[in-house]
C-alpha cells in the first residue's frame, strides 16, 4: 500500500492509504480529524472543503496520495494554539451563520480563503457568487453572508 | 458591570456553535465504535421487478466480507410500522401493505434495499455487494398518481386493489354543493404540488451495536426522534424490549422532516449487530438519499372557490390525489389528511368546505412529511386559488384577503375543517408585510425594471398552520397510534447548576440555547449554568421528539411545568429553613424570599439543601431537587402570516430572480429573536427553493432522473437574496409561554408568493397558473410562445 506523508494543522503524519483512498477519508478515518465532512458523492456540496498548500479544496475529490508532502489545515486547525477563534468562525457564531453546522467546516474553511485570496474587499453579490460551490439546507445564506462580510475588515485587519 | 440579559427575549449566541465552528461537532459518522464492521446495501436499480433469484454466494466469499443477508434471513422480524391509520370515505381502514426491511419477492422503486453486505471495511462491503447477482424480471411500473389509477395499471401491492391506499374525505358535501348551487362565480384551479427531496446536509448514518456481557444493544442514528424510533423498531421489528435497546441521536445534520422516520437501515444494523456480536455501521452515499430519504409534498389536486357577486368566499370544494410511494413511511398517512385538508380554512372564513383525498402506490421512494408537511400543499392550492380568482374576475388580490379574512374578535374560530384556531391577527401581518416590502411602490419599481427590459412580478400569500403537534386525545380520534405529548425531566443539581433533559431533538433549531434561556428566565440559574441533553433514550425519560414545530410549544411547556415543581418543592424547603410558613414564601430572581421581608434563599442553596439534608424537613418531603413533567397539549397552536415576494425575469433567458422577500410571521412569543429569524430566513430558502429550482422527476418508467446534486438543484446562496424577516406575537392562548412555533412557516408561506409573484410579472403573456417549479425552460417558453403569437 503506499504512503503519505504529510502535515495537518501543523503535525507531520506518515499513513498507509489505497490508491482510491481520498484526501477527505484520510482526514476523517485515519487522522481522525471528523470536523470535516462529507455531504455528497458528486463534488457539489462543499462540505469536504480543507486548505491544501493555502488554497481551498473540495478534500473528496482529491485522492489521499495527492496531498504527499502537502500542508493541509482543517476546521481543528483553524483556531489559534490557544485556542482563539478565527475571525471568520467569530463572525459565525455572531451572524448566526450556522444552524445544525453540518455544512459549517466547509463554508467556513471555503469563505477564509475566498476573503484570503480578495483584499481589497468583497460585495455581497461577490460572496455569494463565491458560495456557489458549498451547500447549506439550514440557514438560507442570509446569515453566511453577513458573517462573511463582517468577517472581512477583521481578517485583512491583521 | 451588569451581566448580560439571556432570558427570553434575548439573542443570546448559541451554545452549540462553540463546538461546531470548530469542528468538534459530534455526528453519528463521526462515530466508531471498537472492531466495527461495515455495511453497504445493494439496491435495486429497478422500479418495480419480481426477484427471480439471488446468489450471494461470490460475495460472501469476497474478501473481507463478514456476512451478507437477503430478506429470507430477516424472516423472523417484523416489517416496518407505520404510524398513522386513516379510514376511507366507507369506513375501512387503508390498505397496510407490509413493507419489509429488504425486499421480499418483489422490488417497488428504485432504491429498494435487496440485500445487505457486512464486511471489515467499507471499501470490501462496496466491492462484494457489486458481486451480489441478482435475476429480476421487470414489471410496468408507474411513478404517478395518474398513472397508478388507471384501470389496468401495475399492481404494486396484491392488498391495495387499484393501487388506493385510502379514499378519504372532510367537511360537509351537501352544504358545499348547495353553495356551489348558488354561487354567483365559480373558479376552479387545476395544480400540481412538485415532489422535493428533503436534503439535509448530513446523509442518514446507522450504527448497530451489541454488548455480549448485558445484551443489550445500541443503535447510533441520525434521528428528529430517538425515543420513537426505540418504540417502532423495539416492539415492532425486532421485538427487542425498551430496556434492552437504546437509541442515539447525537449531533444530527439537519432533518426537515426526513429522519423522523424509522428506516430499513437501522433496523438492518442493529439486528445484524446482534447476529454477529459486532457493531455494524452503515453511512448513506447522497446517491442513496436521493433514493431511499423519504420524499416530500407530491399532491395533484383540483381546487374551486364558490363565490358570491362581492367577492365574499361562500364554498371551497377540493379534491386530491397524494402520491404516498411504493410503501407507507412512518407518518405518511397523516400528511395530506389531518396536516393538509384541515388546514383548508386558511386564513379565511369560508363557511363550507368539502375535501377529498385519495392516497396512491407507485413505485416511487416513500413520500412523508417535509418540512411543513401538508400545510404547505394547503396553503399553495389556497394562496394559487385566491390569485386565481383574481385573474378570473378583476378583484384585487389585497382586498379580496382583507374582505374574507376571519376577522380579529373571531376568535376561538372554529373552521369547518375540524380545527379550532385558538388566536391570530391576519390583518396586521399583511399590514405590517406590505408596509415592509413597500407594496405602495411597487408599481414605480416595475416600470424602472421595464426601462430596463426586465419582467417585475409581486405575489403576496398569507398563511395558517397548524403545529405544536399534538393533543393525544384529538390525534388518536384521527388515526394516530402514539400520544404527542412531550417530558422533560429538570435536575437542579447539588450546587445550583442545571441539568434539562428533553424529549425533544435538536438538528439545527439551537435548543442548547433557546431551552436554557427558559432556565434562565424561570429559574433564575444563569444561562451559563444550564446544560441541555437530548438524543439519547438512555438519559432521557422519555420524548417524542422534534417536528412539527413542537419543540418549544409541548417540550418547553413540559420543562415550564417540571420547573413549577421544582419550584413548589423549593418553597417547602425554603419556608423549613427560613421558619415561615408555605404560602408566605415566594420565588422570583432565583430567590426564595419571606414575602415583605428581606429573608431570603437562593435556589443554589436551597438545593444544596435538599441534597445535604441535615436541616430539612425530611418527614415531609424527599431529599433531591430533580422533577419530571409530561406535558400534552390542549389544542394545536396556530401561526400565520403573510409573506410578499418580488420578482424580476429575464425574457431573454426565462430566469426569475428574487428581489425583495418579506416575511412576517405570528409566531407566538419568541424566545430568542436571532434563531427566530434564522429559522424563518431557512424555510423560506427551501420554499423559495421549492418555487424555483427542486423538483425530484421520475420519467414514465419510474426511473428517478435527478438523483444527484448534478440534477436535482438545491437553492444555492447565488440563488437567493436577504430575506427580510419580521415576527408578530399573539400569543398562543393555551400554553403558559405563548409560544406558537417558527420551524415551519418559512417553508409554508413562501412557495405561493414566489408564484403569484412569477406569474404576476408574466400577466401580459396570458399565464393564469404555472405549476413548480417555475424553471427557466417553462418560462422562456411562455415569453417566447407569447412574442411569436404577436409576429
Ligand atoms: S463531500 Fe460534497 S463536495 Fe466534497
Ligand atoms: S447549517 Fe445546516 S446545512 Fe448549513
Amino acid at each position: 500500500m503506499p504512503q503519505v506523508t504529510l502535515t495537518v494543522n501543523g503535525k507531520t503524519s506518515t499513513v498507509e492509504v489505497e490508491g482510491r483512498t481520498l484526501l477527505v477519508e484520510l482526514l476523517r478515518e485515519k487522522l481522525g480529524l471528523t470536523g470535516t465532512h462529507v455531504g455528497c458523492d458528486t463534488s457539489q456540496c462543499g462540505a469536504c472543503v480543507v486548505h491544501v498548500d493555502g488554497n481551498s479544496v473540495k478534500s473528496c475529490t482529491m485522492l489521499a496520495v495527492q496531498a504527499d508532502g502537502s500542508s493541509v489545515t482543517t476546521i481543528e486547525g483553524l483556531a489559534k494554539a490557544d485556542g482563539t477563534l478565527h475571525p471568520m468562525q467569530e463572525m459565525f457564531r455572531e451572524h448566526h451563520a450556522l444552524q445544525c453546522g453540518f455544512c459549517t467546516p466547509g463554508m467556513v474553511m471555503a469563505a477564509v480563503d475566498l476573503v484570503a485570496k480578495n483584499p481589497q474587499g468583497l460585495s455581497e453579490e461577490q460572496i455569494r457568487h463565491g458560495l456557489e460551490g458549498n451547500l447549506c439546507r439550514c440557514t438560507g445564506y442570509h446569515n453566511i453572508v453577513k458573517a462573511i462580510d463582517a468577517a472581512q475588515p477583521l481578517m485583512h485587519a491583521k | 458591570m451588569n451581566a448580560p440579559f439571556e432570558g427570553i427575549g434575548a439573542s443570546v449566541r448559541r451554545k452549540e456553535d462553540l463546538r461546531f465552528i470548530s469542528g468538534r461537532g459530534n455526528y453519528t459518522d463521526d462515530i466508531n465504535r471498537p472492531n466495527q464492521t461495515y455495511a453497504v446495501f445493494r439496491r435495486s436499480d429497478r422500479p418495480h421487478a419480481n426477484i427471480v433469484s439471488i446468489d450471494t454466494s461470490a460475495a460472501k466469499s469476497a474478501p473481507g466480507v463478514v456476512a451478507v443477508y437477503t430478506a429470507e434471513d430477516l424472516a423472523a422480524i417484523g416489517g416496518l410500522p407505520c404510524g398513522w391509520q386513516i379510514h376511507s370515505k366507507d369506513g375501512s381502514p387503508m390498505a397496510e401493505p407490509k413493507h419489509p426491511v429488504l425486499a421480499e419477492g418483489k422490488v417497488r422503486h428504485v432504491g429498494d434495499p435487496i440485500a445487505v453486505v457486512i464486511a471489515e471495511t467499507k471499501q470490501q462491503a462496496r466491492d462484494a455487494a457489486e458481486l451480489i447477482e441478482i435475476d429480476l424480471k421487470d414489471l410496468p411500473a408507474t411513478a404517478t398518481v395518474t398513472d397508478a389509477l388507471k384501470s389496468g395499471a401495475a399492481q404494486i401491492h396484491d392488498n391495495a386493489p387499484g393501487n388506493v391506499c385510502y379514499d378519504w374525505h372532510i367537511g360537509d358535501k351537501e352544504a358545499t354543493e348547495a353553495a356551489f348551487a348558488k354561487a354567483a362565480k365559480i373558479v376552479k384551479l387545476d395544480l400540481e404540488n412538485n415532489r422535493l427531496v428533503p436534503n439535509a446536509m448530513e446523509p442518514r448514518v446507522a450504527i448497530g451495536d451489541y454488548d455480549r456481557h448485558t445484551s443489550d444493544y445500541t443503535l447510533f442514528t441520525t434521528s428528529q426522534n430517538p425515543h420513537v424510533i426505540r418504540l417502532l423498531m423495539g416492539a415492532f421489528v425486532l421485538g427487542l424490549p425498551e430496556h434492552k435497546l437504546r437509541v442515539v441521536a447525537p449531533d444530527v445534520g439537519g432533518g426537515f422532516g426526513s429522519k423522523i422516520y424509522h428506516y430499513a437501515e437501522e433496523a438492518t444494523v442493529t439486528w445484524a449487530a446482534g447476529k454477529l456480536g459486532r457493531p455494524v455501521k452503515w453511512t448513506a452515499d447522497r446517491t442513496e438519499s436521493f433514493m431511499s430519504d423519504a420524499h416530500g409534498r407530491d399532491h395533484v389536486s383540483t381546487a374551486e372557490m364558490a363565490l358570491d357577486a362581492q367577492g365574499n368566499f361562500l364554498a371551497l370544494r377540493v379534491n386530491t390525489l397524494a402520491n404516498m410511494g411504493a410503501y407507507l413511511s412512518t407518518f405518511a398517512p397523516a400528511v395530506p389528511t389531518y396536516l393538509y385538508a384541515t388546514l383548508l380554512a386558511g386564513t379565511y372564513r369560508t363557511p363550507v368546505i368539502y375535501a377529498e383525498v385519495k392516497a396512491v402506490f407507485t413505485n416511487t421512494v416513500p413520500v412523508d412529511a417535509y418540512r411543513g408537511a401538508g400545510r404547505p400543499e394547503a396553503t399553495f392550492l389556497l394562496e394559487r386559488l385566491v390569485d386565481t380568482i383574481c385573474h378570473d374576475t378583476g378583484f384585487d388580490p389585497v382586498a379580496i384577503r382583507l374582505q374574507n379574512f376571519i376577522p380579529k374578535d373571531a376568535f376561538p374560530y372554529q373552521t369547518p375543517v375540524a380545527l379550532q384556531y385558538d388566536s391570530g391577527d391576519y390583518f396586521t401581518t399583511m399590514e405590517v408585510a406590505m408596509k415592509n416590502a413597500d407594496y405602495a411602490g411597487f408599481p414605480a419599481r416595475k416600470a424602472a425594471a421595464a426601462a430596463k427590459g426586465k419582467l417585475r412580478g409581486i405575489g403576496i400569500s398569507t398563511y395558517l398552520e397548524a403545529c405544536g403537534i399534538a393533543p393525544s386525545a384529538v390525534v388518536g380520534s384521527l388515526g394516530a397510534r402514539a400520544g404527542l405529548y412531550e417530558v422533560a425531566n429538570i435536575r437542579v443539581h447539588p450546587t445550583g447548576s442545571v441539568s434539562v433533559f428533553t424529549g425533544t431533538h435538536s438538528h439545527g433549531q439551537g435548543h442548547e440555547t433557546t431551552l436554557a434561556q427558559l432556565v434562565t428566565s424561570q429559574l433564575g440559574v444563569p444561562f451559563s449554568q444550564v446544560e441541555i441533553v437530548h438524543g439519547d433514550t438512555n438519559r432521557i425519560p422519555f420524548g417524542m421528539g422534534t417536528y412539527g414545530s413542537r419543540s418549544l410549544a409541548v417540550g418547553g411547556t413540559a420543562m415550564v411545568k417540571a420547573m413549577d415543581k421544582i419550584i413548589a418543592k423549593g418553597k417547602k424547603i425554603a419556608a423549613h429553613l427560613l421558619e415561615a410558613s408555605v404560602d408566605d414564601i415566594e420565588f422570583a430572581d432565583g430567590s426564595f424570599k419571606v414575602a415583605g421581608t428581606d429573608r431570603a434563599k437562593s435556589l443554589s442553596e436551597i438545593a444544596l439543601t435538599a441534597y445535604v439534608p441535615h436541616n430539612y424537613p425530611i418527614t415531609e418531603i424527599e431529599p433531591g431537587l430533580d422533577e419530571t413533567a409530561f406535558y400534552d397539549p390542549a389544542n394545536f397552536t396556530f401561526p400565520g402570516g403573510c409573506h410578499v415576494c418580488e420578482v424580476e425575469i429575464d425574457p431573454e433567458t426565462g430566469v426569475t430572480s428574487i428581489v425583495n422577500f418579506t416575511a412576517v410571521d405570528d409566531v407566538g412569543r419568541v424566545i430568542n429573536p436571532m434563531i427566530v429569524e434564522g429559522q424563518v430566513q431557512g424555510g423560506v430558502a427551501q420554499g423559495i427553493g421549492q418555487a424555483l429550482l427542486e423538483h425530484a422527476v421520475y420519467d414514465s418508467n419510474a426511473q428517478l432522473l435527478s438523483g444527484s446534486f448534478m440534477d436535482y438543484t438545491m437553492p444555492r446562496a447565488d440563488n437567493l437574496t436577504n430575506i427580510s424577516v419580521a415576527t408578530e406575537n399573539t400569543l398562543c392562548t393555551h400554553n403558559p409561554l405563548g409560544v406558537k412555533g417558527c420551524g415551519e412557516v418559512g417553508a409554508i408561506g413562501s412557495p405561493p408568493a414566489v408564484m403569484n409573484a412569477v406569474i404576476s410579472a408574466l400577466k401580459d403573456y396570458g399565464v393564469r397558473h404555472m405549476n413548480m417549479p417555475a424553471s427557466p425552460e417553462k418560462i422562456w417558453g411562455i415569453i417566447n410562445a407569447g412574442r411569436k403569437a404577436a409576429e
